[in-house]
């Protein structure tokens, strides 16, 4: 089976700091991959460049056989590749339904079937309740439902979801679960960042480890939570235990 | 959703008989001169209001309408009512212009305000010094009152035409605000990059939004052209304009369909009402006091109103409403 998302190569470099170095990852279709690692790792910066908002110094990113690596940030959405930012950007003046709708314009121009659409995405992620709320008035979960509908609106093969649960208690988390794994059920596949090891172990099929911009370990949930570089790169058995811990769970 | 446009009905056919209720001159040119405003301040509201990129130049596309329509007819004999659509789309042209120059260029903020500011100022200072625009000396275009030429024996006809462009104004930011450019101009402004992320071309989108807003504010050009019959390079590219078309939305209610309408009437209308009751006080007229009452209105806007009058009254009609 070939590849959904085909990272290789792919550097980036800010000044001096070489943020993202020599990464190459697959992602293979119909699956929810996790992408790891200690804070600074490069995580967003690849997501940016996977995305096609930044142009990475060297490397390529090829979606679907094709090599996108020249494509703006606009095409490769149409192409189907969507993401959600860690810091949550929504249109703060416009309703949650009217921002959802603008993700949903790109496949429907009519603006009836868009507002139809926004409302369907919108209550399968649990807004229904707020559609009509200003986006600018949500809770910090809310907004990263948002983020995610949004996203979701314009009907991506592939889903990038920058850390979409930190900032949520445990209660929003257990919540949300249900919700990405049933996006992958209907269809699209998931590449996603994320702190939260439980979340992680229970959502990921394969994860992907990155530390000090390099890909260092990638395997099953389980394998990476044994894998001694990985410990290594989060510095300390504490990590370890909650990898272990979560694998349990 | 046909509902959408009868508010747009009924205050065309408010405006439309006013003409009825006088025969004063004065009160018609003002009434004339107080809707091409409004008409210049919707083709800036699009841009500005709707896509949030704020010029200070658009004297630059209001201009290059005045200018055309009557060069077009001074200088190649050109019937107006096909001066009038062509200086429209040499507005738009110049307009596409500049928003490929700066907007390619990721100009943005205060930055694009500034750069179209200067267009506007080099264009000024070129059609004074140049003596195919008639130089500082201006143009005049030759009184010839005909319909065919689109001189009327009667002001109130030129007004209903002024008016007519203002209602096709309305129905047409209507139109875009509930199609799918009007959802994506507005998403560029509330966050270009979370917009680029939902598949918007922010670029293009920004390049039609410009040139539709310049092709509007050279159409209300091209009428002040038409209605004064003459135009000096201070008149066509001057900053007057720039500011009005700005200050109307601003003032009546940024990126809404009625905001430039609402906002140019009020401003242009206590403006004259002040320049009236202070020369009749004083005994003589005050000069700049026009000006003095549109600092008043945007300080007290800024304070009290940031969404302008329109979200004003929106606001006490919720609160009137609200269940005591
Ligand atoms: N636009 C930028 N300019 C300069 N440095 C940047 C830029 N973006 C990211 N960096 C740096 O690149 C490195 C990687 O950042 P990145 O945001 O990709 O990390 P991350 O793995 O997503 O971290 P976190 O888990 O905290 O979100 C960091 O050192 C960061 O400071
Ligand atoms: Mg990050």
């Amino acid at each position: 089976m070939s590849a959904l998302l085909q990272v290789r190569g792919v550097t980036m470099r800010f000044g001096g700091l070489v943020a993202v170095d020599d990464a190459a990852l697959d992602v293979a279709p119909g699956t929810i991959t996790g992408l790891i690692g200690p804070n600074g790792a490069g995580k967003t910066t690849l997501f940016t460049v996977i995305a096609g908002f930044q142009t990475a110094n060297a490397g390529s990113v090829a979606f679907a056989g094709e090599d996108v690596t020249a494509l703006p940030a606009h095409t490769r959405a149409l192409r189907g590749i969507a993401r959600t930012f860690q810091i949550v950007q929504p249109f703060a003046g416009l309703s949650v339904r009217e921002n959802i709708a603008v993700g949903a314009f790109l496949r429907h121009p009519s603006r009836g079937e868009a507002m139809a659409r926004a409302t369907a995405v919108g209550e399968a992620v649990g807004l229904g309740p707020l559609l009509d709320r200003p986006a600018g008035a949500l809770t910090v979960a809310g907004r990263k439902r948002l983020e995610m509908a949004r996203a979701l609106a314009t009907e991506p093969r592939l889903l990038l979801l920058d850390e979409v649960l930190a900032g949520l208690n445990p209660s929003e988390i257990r919540d949300m679960l249900p919700v990405v794994r049933r996006i992958r059920d209907d269809g699209v596949t998931i590449l996603m960042v994320e702190h939260v090891m439980q979340a992680v172990m229970s959502l990921c099929d394969t994860v992907h480890v990155i530390a000090q911009g390099r890909m260092i370990a990638h395997g099953t949930p389980a394998e990476i939570a044994r894998d001694p570089k990985v410990v290594e790169a989060y510095l300390g058995h504490g990590a370890a235990r909650r990898l272990a811990g979560g694998a349990d769970a | 959703m046909r509902s959408s446009y009868l508010p747009i009905a009924i205050a065309v056919a408010v405006l439309a008989v006013l003409p009825l209720g006088t025969s004063s001159n004065t009160t018609l040119n003002f009434l004339s001169f107080a809707l091409i405003v409004a008409l210049a301040a919707q083709g800036w509201n699009i841009l500005g209001g709707y896509g949030g990129q704020f010029s200070f130049g658009h004297a630059a596309f209001f201009g290059t309408g005045a200018y055309g329509m009557a060069l077009l007819q001074v200088r190649f004999g050109i019937n107006p009512w096909l001066a009038l659509p062509l200086a429209t789309l040499m507005g738009a042209a110049v307009g596409a212009a500049i928003g490929a120059l700066s907007f390619r260029a990721r100009l943005r903020g205060s930055y694009f305000a500034l750069v179209t500011l200067a267009f506007a100022e080099v264009f000024r200072i070129l059609a004074n010094a140049w003596g195919f625009t008639g130089g500082a000396a201006g143009v005049l275009v030759p009184l010839r009152i005909e319909a065919a030429n689109m001189q009327f024996a009667d002001r109130a006809t030129f007004y209903w035409l002024v008016l007519a462009c203002v209602a096709a104004g309305l129905v047409l930011t209507q139109a875009m605000a509930r199609a799918r450019f009007g959802a994506w101009l507005v998403a560029v402004r509330e966050n270009e990059e979370a917009a680029r992320a939902l598949g918007v071309d922010s670029l293009a989108v920004k390049l039609r939004a410009i040139t539709l807003s310049s092709g509007i504010t050279a159409l209300a050009g091209g009428l002040y052209a038409q209605k004064f019959l003459y135009l000096d390079a201070g008149i066509a590219y001057g900053s007057w304009i720039s500011v009005e078309a700005l200050l109307a939305p601003i003032i009546g209610g940024l990126g809404t369909v009625f905001g430039p309408l609402v906002g140019a009437l009020v401003l242009l209308g206590l403006g004259e009402a002040t320049k009236i009751a202070l020369g009749h006080a004083l005994g003589g007229a005050v000069p700049g006091v026009d000006l003095v009452v549109f600092g008043v209105l945007l300080i007290l806007c800024v304070a009290f109103a940031p969404r302008g009058l329109l979200g004003l009254g929106a606001n006490v009609r919720r609160l009137l409403r609200r269940p005591v």
